[in-house]
């Protein structure tokens, strides 16, 4: 067994255990991230309870189709990661790394709209706290909402960026033959994280945008 | 299998352990991904953290010896609470217990050769090293003022270093999630053949609630923490009530992690006790089942009490009720645990060392620390007592008696395991004695404090609370002299203590399975389990001889 | 008994009914605590003699519980705990709960001090005054962090949430006067932030009242813009008003009793100032028109010196009036001395 030898840690009897901890691990990772944003969801959860009339206001102010398209893209590049992932159970490395590179492309798609979003806002004077200079929406729950829009979209945001290069790093090595058909986990784990950072946006576009 | 053959020998030094091989050099430590390096690394740390901790509390009791300034000004009073409870909980009781002997005996008791993730094992230490170090620059720019609680809108508007020090305790709370990751993966995959769950040892059970909490609750203090930074620096508004914000959301959020992390302090403490009085009572646990499903009974109820600490923050009647009604189940497995300890002790054969007197402090501690928490989940009772020297007295109890005892038993069983070396018995009851002692009288007189209403955190206070105040100070010396013996045998016995042998205990903990200092591999084969730890009816299966490792269960 | 008991917890006075009550589930705890506590212990310590080790690999016989013993231990202490809490949670229930008879004070927390309003205007700063034998509900908030309202003797504590009013209510039964505490962190003043809760017959508190209801018409009087009826020196005082305004005096001297970078002015006058040096001046016309001329001079202890000289940009009578309008700004609370904030004169302000 060439794999077992090559890819098995000195402390693992069998890869089949490793692989084991290795997908536990991750899925509780993943479960400390969704409890990071939890706690942000349950903020605005709170202020929206405390301010609906304001909430529903400043979220009708945004531009709703940005946030669709960015839906789209950012479905669509699970989609690629997933082919990306399916290439590598093959062994196909640079189909992996080919994959790879169009989500990422499709994640700077994403991230130049979100950009253009944000200079919207700006000029607007939609701004978090104490820099809320537009009269759209009356009172304190403007502020307060631009302050959550603005944490919450500007951590995924930044979990996207720790995607990308997640995805860079393996598609790489993936491209350098460094994995193979009956060892792909790192593939695996760097595709469920961002199968993850895609979630997220999947409950923060109806929550911010729609409702 | 006759036992008294192990016994008679002559302690011998296993030559080839972790602390030589397979190098020795400062720089074969730094890089380890050996857990008993790293856990001896994070023990070292953590008592550096508890050694400044312990010297911010006598600060503070030496300005309390007089009810007005006594050698510093409020700000200083203010500065010096808050980094004792910063450093007391986020450099030294979150992390000591769980990552330093969690992290060497966690794979020497079931059987593995390390934990899951040796990477990810050392990248925690580092994080945590990181963590403090930010937190340490906070206090050298002048430190934060807020109470290691950082309520806002206090804290989002003091003039002092907040955001270091909220950085630092961000930081720190990632050391605490990666090592409690590592921990679940750990048990759930690498445990030797044979070891079912209901076979694991206690500490392990124990080990693996905290781990649960840690991963569970830290995101969400991470989150809130961040939330005050943010505001603090930008004025953002979330908890500023001057821009609609809520700023008892922010207890709200604090607590769902705060609570529960009291329990990633006691429950890891509760795992050594168990241990501990198997061991010394040779005896097998009562209610093996009991003990282990308590633990992660507390550790689920844990996340459903939060709302206790807010009886005063105008919350509605029936909130208050189901908090205190759900934080009394805490203390139902609390009483479970302690039952089943005492009752271990029946029919046992009882050793009345060092560790099993800190065993017998850690009891005290915990019953009336137990009942004093109760009796504030009475609801009406808190309502005098929140925020006053009788929570202080509640939680030092709880969180420092108890947590400290364990972690002075655990010291004090474990030594000869770590180093090889052994503890200078005598002088061991002698300081037990003190701490235990010294504690009571630090803090009897607070909880007698809280009764006469003096609010916590107060620089100056009425002189009618002053002959208490006396007292406290007075013990918390005798305290503080009693930690500093241990200090100084524990080091004089690193280098010129008695070679310790194998087990010198006679332990049937599986950690003892393997000769001490353990070999970097823990176990040179793989060991079969065909029953659970401590085992003090079959005859002769004592540990193995030091040099051979032959595991006695293997089958 | 209760005496008794009260005394040996260092519980302070009882000055209503209700905190004869939780007093009353104080003592059921502390008594069921200790008689658990000490079978645990007894049995512990018997156990350590009857068990102790004979040899070091004695062999013990493997103990395993049944079901009752569970039972039982989870069972005893749950439901000693439920009795508890039966007591405790309807006492917690009855203080959210005011009765409609209650009369309202408003109470605002403030680094560091305490602010008391009556409806009708009359108010008082670290002086709580309520008749004896009447439900008081008390209204409170904060103006800046949290604090948290808190009086020993009652048993009774609330928050003071900024922006928001949390409410609590008590019935003195005992006449007297009583602490009040801050027992939420509120930073540097949080220890001194004192006051005094003045139970007083009923008689005694209308006649208070009254009378600083007169006071409060006579200031609206004194304010009123035709100013025809306003008496000369409340004209002098108007002037020092402007003047101080003006030169900037109230950037660093507040008149509401804040600390600010300056002593505050309310009650300044007469005050018993502590310098820096360690002595102690009385705040009367000649400390404070020095104060003006030569700042440096006289600097009260905790207080930075900063204050520029007011030599030659005041002419004498503008000084006068300056002098005039601090003694006007009195706080309405009826105080026997001196005193800056609450009375507790021997608790050191802190630096």
């Amino acid at each position: 067994m060439p794999a077992n030898t090559t890819y098995l840690a000195h402390h693992f009897e069998s890869l089949e255990k490793q692989t084991y901890a290795a997908r536990l691990g991750m899925w509780l990772f993943l479960a400390t991230e969704v409890l990071l944003f939890t706690a942000l969801f349950a903020g605005y959860g709170v202020y929206r309870y405390l301010y609906p009339e304001a909430f529903r206001e400043a979220s009708r102010g945004l531009e709703t189709w940005i946030g669709f398209v960015n839906t789209l893209v950012l479905v669509t590049s699970s989609f690629t990661v997933a082919m990306g992932l399916e290439r590598a159970t093959r062994g196909d490395g640079r189909g992996t790394r080919l994959l790879f590179g169009a989500s990422i492309l499709l994640a700077v798609l994403f991230l130049g709209l979100k950009a253009v979003e944000y200079t919207h806002h700006f000029h607007a004077g939609e701004l978090p706290g104490r820099f809320y200079t537009s009269d759209a929406v009356q009172g304190p729950g403007g502020p307060i909402f631009f302050a959550l829009y603005f944490l919450i979209t500007g951590l995924h945001a930044i979990h996207v960026v720790i995607g990308m290069t997640v995805l860079a790093v393996i598609g790489w090595r993936a491209g350098r033959g460094a994995y193979a058909a009956e060892y792909h986990v790192p593939v695996e784990l760097g595709a469920l994280y961002w199968h993850l950072v895609d979630l997220i946006w999947i409950f923060v576009f109806p929550l911010i945008y729609l409702i | 299998m006759n036992p008294s053959l192990a016994r008679s020998e002559v302690p011998v030094w296993n030559p080839r352990n972790y602390l030589n091989s397979p190098e020795t050099g400062l720089k074969s430590w730094l890089l380890t991904q050996d857990h008993k390096r790293i856990g001896v690394m994070f023990l070292v740390a953590t008592t550096i953290a508890f050694a400044l901790g312990g010297v911010f509390a006598l600060l503070i009791r030496i300005e309390l010896l007089t009810p007005g300034p006594t050698i510093m000004s409020a700000q200083t009073y203010n500065r010096m609470f808050t980094l004792h409870g910063v450093v007391m909980i986020f450099l030294f009781m979150i992390p000591a217990i769980p990552s330093g002997f969690g992290n060497f005996l966690v794979p020497l008791m079931i059987g593995a050769k390390d934990v899951a993730f040796p990477k990810l094992n050392l990248l925690s230490f580092y994080v945590y090293v990181a963590g403090a170090l930010i937190a340490l620059f906070g206090m050298i720019q002048g430190g934060a003022d807020t109470g290691w609680t950082f309520y806002t809108p206090y804290s989002t508007t003091t003039i002092t270093k907040v955001v270091p020090v909220l950085l630092g305790a961000f930081i720190l709370g990632f050391s605490s999630i990666l090592t409690g990751l590592n921990f679940i993966v750990t048990t759930h995959t690498m445990r030797a053949p044979g070891l079912h769950w209901t076979r694991l040892p206690l500490f392990v059970w124990s080990i693996y609630a905290t781990s649960v909490i840690q991963i569970l609750a830290t995101p969400v203090l991470g989150m809130s923490l961040l939330l005050v930074a943010v505001e603090h620096a930008f004025g953002w508004g979330i908890f500023d009530p001057a821009r609609g914000g809520d700023p008892v959301l922010f207890q709200h959020f604090f607590w769902f992690y705060s609570h529960p992390a009291v329990y990633i302090m006691v429950l890891p403490a509760m795992a050594v006790i168990s241990e501990v009085v198997c061991a010394f009572s040779r005896k097998n646990i009562f209610g093996y089942k009991a003990v282990a499903y308590s633990s992660l009974g507390i550790a689920f109820v844990g996340f459903f009490t939060w709302g206790h600490h807010m009886f005063v923050s105008g919350q509605s009647a029936f909130n208050g009720g189901v908090f205190g009604v759900l934080s009394m189940f805490v203390g139902i497995f609390t009483a479970i645990k302690v039952f089943n300890w005492t009752a271990t002790l029946y029919r046992g054969s009882i050793l009345f060392a060092t560790p099993f007197a800190y065993f017998v402090g850690f009891l005290f501690f915990l019953v009336f620390g137990g009942m004093t928490g109760i009796a504030l989940a009475t609801v009406s009772l808190d309502v005098h007592w929140h925020d006053t020297y009788f929570i202080v007295a509640h939680f030092h109890f709880i969180m420092v008696g108890a947590t400290l005892m364990a972690f002075l038993a655990a010291l004090h069983y474990w030594f000869p395991k770590i180093a090889g070396k052994r503890l200078p018995e005598g002088w061991g009851l002698v300081a037990a004695v003190m701490i235990i002692l010294g504690f009571n009288f630090t803090f009897i007189p607070q909880f007698l404090l809280g009764n006469e209403g003096m609010p916590r955190r107060y620089f100056s206070y009425p002189e009618k609370f002053w002959p208490l105040n006396v007292a406290s100070t007075a013990g918390a010396s005798v305290l503080a002299l009693g930690l500093v013996i241990v200090l100084v045998y524990t080091l004089v016995a690193l280098k010129w203590g008695p070679i310790a042998g194998s087990n010198p205990w006679n332990s049937r903990g599986f950690e003892w399975d393997t000769p001490s200092p353990p070999p970097p591999e823990n176990y040179e084969t793989t060991p079969v389990y065909t029953h659970g730890p401590h085992q003090y009816d079959l005859p002769g299966v004592e540990t193995p001889p030091a040099a051979t490792p032959e595991p006695k269960h293997a089958s | 008994m209760n005496e008794l008991l009260r005394r040996m917890l260092f519980l302070p006075d009882q000055a209503s009914d209700y905190a004869r009550q939780v007093d009353g589930l104080h003592y059921f705890i502390i008594i069921t605590t200790m008689i658990a506590a000490a079978g645990v212990f007894a049995t512990a310590i018997f156990f350590f003699v009857r068990y102790r080790r004979r040899a070091d690999t004695d062999l013990t016989p493997h103990v395993e519980p049944r079901t009752i013993h569970e039972v039982v231990f989870v069972g005893l202490p749950l439901a000693l705990f439920l009795v508890w809490f039966a007591i405790g949670f309807p006492q917690y229930a009855k203080l959210s709960l005011p009765p409609k008879d209650a009369m309202d004070v408003y109470v605002q927390g403030k680094k560091w001090m305490w602010k008391f309003a009556y409806p009708g205007g009359p108010n008082a700063i670290d002086t709580l005054r309520v008749p004896v034998g009447r439900p008081v509900r008390l209204l409170i908030t904060s103006r800046d962090v949290i604090h948290s309202f808190y009086v020993p003797a009652l048993r009774v504590k609330m928050d003071a949430l900024p922006g928001r009013y949390t409410q609590s209510w008590f019935k003195a039964e005992k006449p007297g006067r009583y602490e009040i505490f801050c027992a939420e962190y509120c930073g540097l003043g949080h220890s001194a932030m004192l006051g005094e809760l003045v139970v007083m017959p009923q008689e005694e508190f209308d006649t208070w009242i009254a009378e600083q209801r007169r006071g409060a018409n006579a200031v609206a009087q004194d304010a009123a813009p035709s100013g025809e009826r306003a008496m000369p020196a409340a004209n002098v005082a108007e002037e020092g008003r402007r003047i101080a305004s003006e030169q900037g005096c109230l950037k660093c001297h507040s008149v509401d009793g804040t600390r600010h970078i300056g002593p505050t002015w309310v009650d300044l006058y007469l005050r018993q100032e502590k310098l820096k040096d360690g002595k102690t001046v009385v705040a009367d016309e000649g400390y404070l028109t020095k104060s003006m001329m030569d700042p440096a001079a006289d600097i009260v202890a905790g207080y930075q010196n900063v204050m520029p000289t007011y030599q030659g940009k005041l002419s004498p009578p503008e000084v006068a009036a300056v002098v005039e309008y601090i003694k006007t700004l009195k706080t309405q609370a009826v105080r026997s001395g001196p005193s800056e904030g609450p009375v507790y004169e021997s608790i050191p302000r802190p630096q």
